[in-house]
């Protein structure tokens, strides 16, 4: 319990032009936890994780991963660093193959410039990209181009990606988003045993679904870090049950 | 399945069959001299494709890089005194160099901005061409950049003669497309797809977008450099146009009419555009506007270009 936190963010908010999405965020996350993120519509739970991904930069406040400020860092280093996503909307590359987009992926750890060697050299990208696919339950799509493949299985596919990175940190924003119930369950079983062996911040805005998998949830509501704890802490609370009351939960 | 198996093949040996096209063209085509032109105007097109058919970037500065390997190899050449193999080389580098500085500024736009800053910036390279007379001959174009005759392990090759001269541009021509085709293959050319596919990704994925570009631009500038280095040799001279913005229109047109992000396209296309301005313009004096109008309409009608289409009709 007393192991320092993976990621740390101080005070952190975001502003779109006069526009406060976001302030004042203090939390912390614990290494090897499950930390969902909940909230309302709009609760600003996208901008908070695209703070924590890189993707934005935040107006204030800093972000601490493993110790170490990475308020500002390029987005693209974030990968570097071991902190991998999935994106709210699906985000893959939609002509490739399934598996030339998780070995693409895996690729930018070894060889981002190199305009020489052939790439069908790299044989153990190879095997990786396939092993990730099998992980997620996509081996025999393999070489099928991502857009023909079902909706949930984007998204099954680009969290093979981000596990192409080799992540310690994972970040995933919603990703039962638009999903059928039968592939929202296997979702979260996914998300469950790759919650086994990493951190993993889950963003989404059905509470139930999170209630049974987190170790720990964060509330956010209009911007604000409204209440956080175990589910069980969350459940008793009653701000958090008057927010998500009068609110449909679909 | 067996014409997809073709297909692949043919994808994996895309080099070597664009090689032989070429060897073979001129035995068909009746007017050596522009069989050159169609030559150069496709290595041109090709390192063009390269940024926008690859990795989805449009510059509307292309003639900048043309430009500067034209004149890069006559300077040297003429000015200098290098031989011709050491000018050649020049022409890549110089093409590099300019895509280097160019590209370092311009790749912080994305768009129409990256289209219209490209394009200003080799406006500049113009003007500048052609204030400097004392080493580009401004308006009268670089004179004198002959190659008469060149031994080589024996061989003479006679660059008067239309069919030699197209022989020896081939030579480094085919070498450029074994080149490209390795790039392609290489980790990088995964890279430039991924970018073109989704910037988001990518870089989520922790490959630096920017970067990438101005390699690509580089890359492209090589290739662009080297064409302009062999047009320099086949015109015995640099004309300052080859800097000017039409230069940079013209190769827009001739990739997408042949087909952008296909291999072989941007020579059907060059070969198309050579063949309609010299055929049209023997029976009129409006031949570019017969010429943009075939462009509009296959634009319209074959938005894949005309080997794209062609390529996309076998592989069903
Ligand atoms: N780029 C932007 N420019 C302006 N306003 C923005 C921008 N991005 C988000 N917002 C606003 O910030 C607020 C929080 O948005 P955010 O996307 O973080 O919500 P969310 O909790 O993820 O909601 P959802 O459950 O719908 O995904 C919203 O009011 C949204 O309109
Ligand atoms: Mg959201």
């Amino acid at each position: 319990m007393n192991d320092p936190p993976i990621l740390r963010t101080e005070n952190l908010g975001k502003r779109f032009g006069p526009f406060v999405a976001l302030r004042g965020i203090t939390a912390e996350f614990r290494a090897g936890a499950l930390t969902a993120i909940i909230g309302p519509n709009g609760a600003g739970k996208s901008t908070y994780f695209n703070l924590l991904s890189g993707a934005l930069a935040p107006s204030e406040g800093r972000i601490l991963f493993e110790g170490r400020d990475i308020t500002g860092t390029p987005q693209h280093r974030f990968a570097h660093l071991g902190i991998a996503k999935s994106f709210q909307i699906t985000t893959v590359f939609p002509q490739l193959p399934a598996l030339e987009n998780v070995r693409v992926a895996a690729q930018a750890r070894v060889a981002r410039y190199d305009i020489w060697r052939p790439r069908a050299r790299l044989h153990d990208l190879l095997a990786e990209a396939e092993t990730l696919l099998d992980t997620v339950g996509l081996a025999r799509h393999r070489d099928r181009p991502a857009s023909t493949l079902a909706h949930g299985e984007q998204r099954a596919l680009e969290i093979a990606m981000a596990l192409a990175v080799r992540p310690r940190l994972l970040l995933l924003d919603e990703p039962t988003a638009g999903m059928s119930p039968e592939e929202t369950r296997s979702m979260m079983e996914l998300i469950v045993r790759l919650a086994a062996a990493r951190t993993v911040i889950l963003v989404e805005h059905k509470m139930r679904l999170v209630m049974g998998i987190s170790d720990r949830i964060l509330v956010l509501h209009h911007g604000e870090l409204l209440a956080q704890g175990t589910p069980d802490d969350i459940r008793r609370n009653d701000t958090v049950r008057r927010v998500y009351l009068g609110q449909r939960e679909h | 399945m067996a014409r997809a198996d073709l297909m692949a093949a043919a994808a994996r040996h895309r080099a070597a069959l664009a090689a032989a096209a070429l060897l073979v063209f001129p035995l068909l085509m009746p007017f050596k001299a522009i069989a050159v032109n169609i030559l150069v105007q496709g290595l041109f097109a090709v390192g063009f494709n390269l940024l926008y058919g690859y990795l989805g970037l449009l510059s509307f500065g292309h003639a900048a890089l043309l430009g500067s390997g034209a004149y890069a190899c006559g300077i040297v050449l003429v000015r200098f005194g290098w031989p011709w193999w050491a000018a050649l080389a020049a022409g890549p580098l110089g093409g590099m160099a300019i895509a280097a500085a160019i590209g370092a500024l311009a790749i912080r736009t994305r768009g129409i901005y990256f289209a219209m800053v490209t394009l200003a910036l080799a406006q500049c390279l113009y003007f500048i061409a052609y204030q400097a007379t004392g080493w580009t001959g401004g308006e009268n174009g670089l004179r004198g950049v002959n190659i008469a005759a060149i031994r080589l392990a024996g061989l003479r090759i006679d660059l008067v003669d239309p069919l030699h001269r197209y022989y020896f541009v081939a030579v480094f021509v085919i070498a450029a497309l074994f080149a490209l085709s390795r790039i392609l293959a290489s980790p990088f050319g995964a890279v430039m797809e991924a970018v073109r596919e989704n910037e988001a990704r990518a870089r989520a994925c922790g490959y630096d977008i920017r970067t990438t570009r101005w390699l690509a631009f580089v890359l492209s500038g090589g290739f662009c450099g080297l064409a302009g280095a062999l047009q320099a040799i086949h015109l015995g001279i640099v004309p300052v146009e080859t800097l000017y913005y039409t230069t940079s229109g013209l190769v827009v047109m001739m990739t997408l009419l042949g087909g952008a992000g296909t291999f072989f396209g941007p020579f059907i296309g060059a070969g198309l555009f050579g063949m309609l301005e010299e055929l049209v313009s023997l029976w009129t004096v409006h031949w570019q506007l017969v010429v943009g109008v075939v462009f509009v309409a296959c634009v319209l009608f074959f938005p894949r270009g005309v080997w794209g289409t062609l390529l996309a009709g076998r592989g069903r």
